[in-house]
């Protein structure tokens, strides 16, 4: 039954996250608070991992979430039905694509549809803010871990200052400070 | 010639991180020089059309152009040779990953990995911004998806369909007035 869920949850997510990068991100969020298959701090390092691998990240967190929750077989799954409905997708429009690319309509949908993916990363990066930020508690939010939100700070101006730094060397100064401030 | 797509979109998919954008300038010398299975200016259009198509970029374009050369067998090469890199790679991380979690040193380095992902997908979400919130209605748009996810903890799906119908009809809307 839970192979079967994921399965489908993974193809919706192929046919509704569009535009790449952590898109899939709120969709895996999502999945964490309906059924409980890992938790936020596992999708953070999911995130850490896909982005630390080669391979598309969207590809990445698809195996990792599926082997995480049903198995080998989960993880070749998840993965094959993120993609299938883009696969199919792009079958079917390859007739009409130039069309497809003047339409008004589709320029309309996607002007829409570019702040609403911001915003629905946004949203899934408050929730693991909050996670990070405040040391757990009955209270929405719990008392301010301000170790962690000077580090994040720091990391935060160091991509500012360095846009084009690689997000690699990032992750692996966080997992270096964590071991060095026992985090 | 399937077994070519297979190979390269393997070779692909094994050295690019980060896929979407960081895969480019690889795929621009494989595919355009290397290969001539699309022209510089075939290959920027899959680029374009791939982000406004659901999906995964980078899979995406593998799609288009193994489709140009052999159909949709051609697209099933190129698509799974680009993913199976990432299979393996994952496959083979989780094992490890799982062995060792519970060791105080990786719990440590993850709590730091942790603190530096929330700084890089903050930084994502900016730009996003700067490209998508153009005026006061996309700027609405981003503000009343945070709001509505945070509070309702609602399924992205239903912003996405109730988004997208909303874009089609103020475009028209606006084209008619």
């Amino acid at each position: 039954m839970t192979l079967l869920k994921l399965i489908w949850e993974f193809f919706l997510t192929g046919m509704f996250a569009i535009g790449g990068g952590l898109t899939t991100f709120p969709f895996l969020m999502n999945m964490s608070q309906k059924y409980g298959w890992f938790s936020a701090e596992e999708l953070i390092d999911m995130i850490a991992v896909s982005e630390s691998t080669p391979g598309a990240i969207g590809i990445n967190m698809a195996t990792y979430a599926g082997l995480k929750v049903s198995g080998p077989i989960g993880g070749i799954l998840a993965t094959i039905f993120l993609v299938i409905p883009s696969v199919v997708i792009i079958w079917a429009m390859l007739p009409f694509l130039d069309k497809y690319r003047q339409s008004r309509l589709v320029d309309g949908i996607f002007y829409a549809l570019r702040p609403i993916s911001a915003g629905l990363i946004a949203a899934a990066l408050a929730r693991i803010m909050q996670i990070s930020f405040f040391f757990p508690s009955e209270a929405l939010l719990g008392p301010i871990h301000w170790l962690a939100v000077v580090i994040f700070g720091l990391f935060f101006g160091l991509i500012r200052l360095k846009p084009q730094i690689h997000p690699i060397l990032v992750i692996l100064a966080g997992a270096l400070i964590g071991i060095l401030l026992k985090l | 010639m399937y077994r070519q797509l297979f190979t390269t979109f393997f070779k692909l998919g094994l050295f690019t991180f980060g896929g979407g954008y960081a895969m480019y300038p690889l795929l621009q010398r494989e595919v355009v020089t290397e290969k001539g299975w699309a022209t510089e200016a075939e290959l920027m259009d899959y680029y374009a059309l791939s982000q406004v198509i659901p999906g995964i970029i980078s899979v995406n374009t593998a799609n288009f152009i193994g489709y140009r050369q052999r159909g949709r067998l051609g697209s099933l090469a190129a698509v799974s040779g680009f993913l199976l890199p990432s299979i393996i790679i994952i496959f083979a991380l989780f094992s490890l990953l799982t062995q060792f979690s519970s060791h105080p040193i990786v719990q440590h380095a993850f709590s730091g990995i942790r603190l530096a992902v929330c700084a890089l997908v903050l930084q994502a979400v900016i730009k996003m911004s700067r490209v998508g919130l153009i005026d006061r209605f996309t700027r609405l748009l981003f503000i009343v998806t945070m709001l509505v996810i945070l509070i309702f903890s609602l399924n992205p799906i239903y912003i996405v369909i109730a988004g997208g119908i909303l874009g089609g009809w103020v475009r028209l809307d606006r084209d008619a007035a």
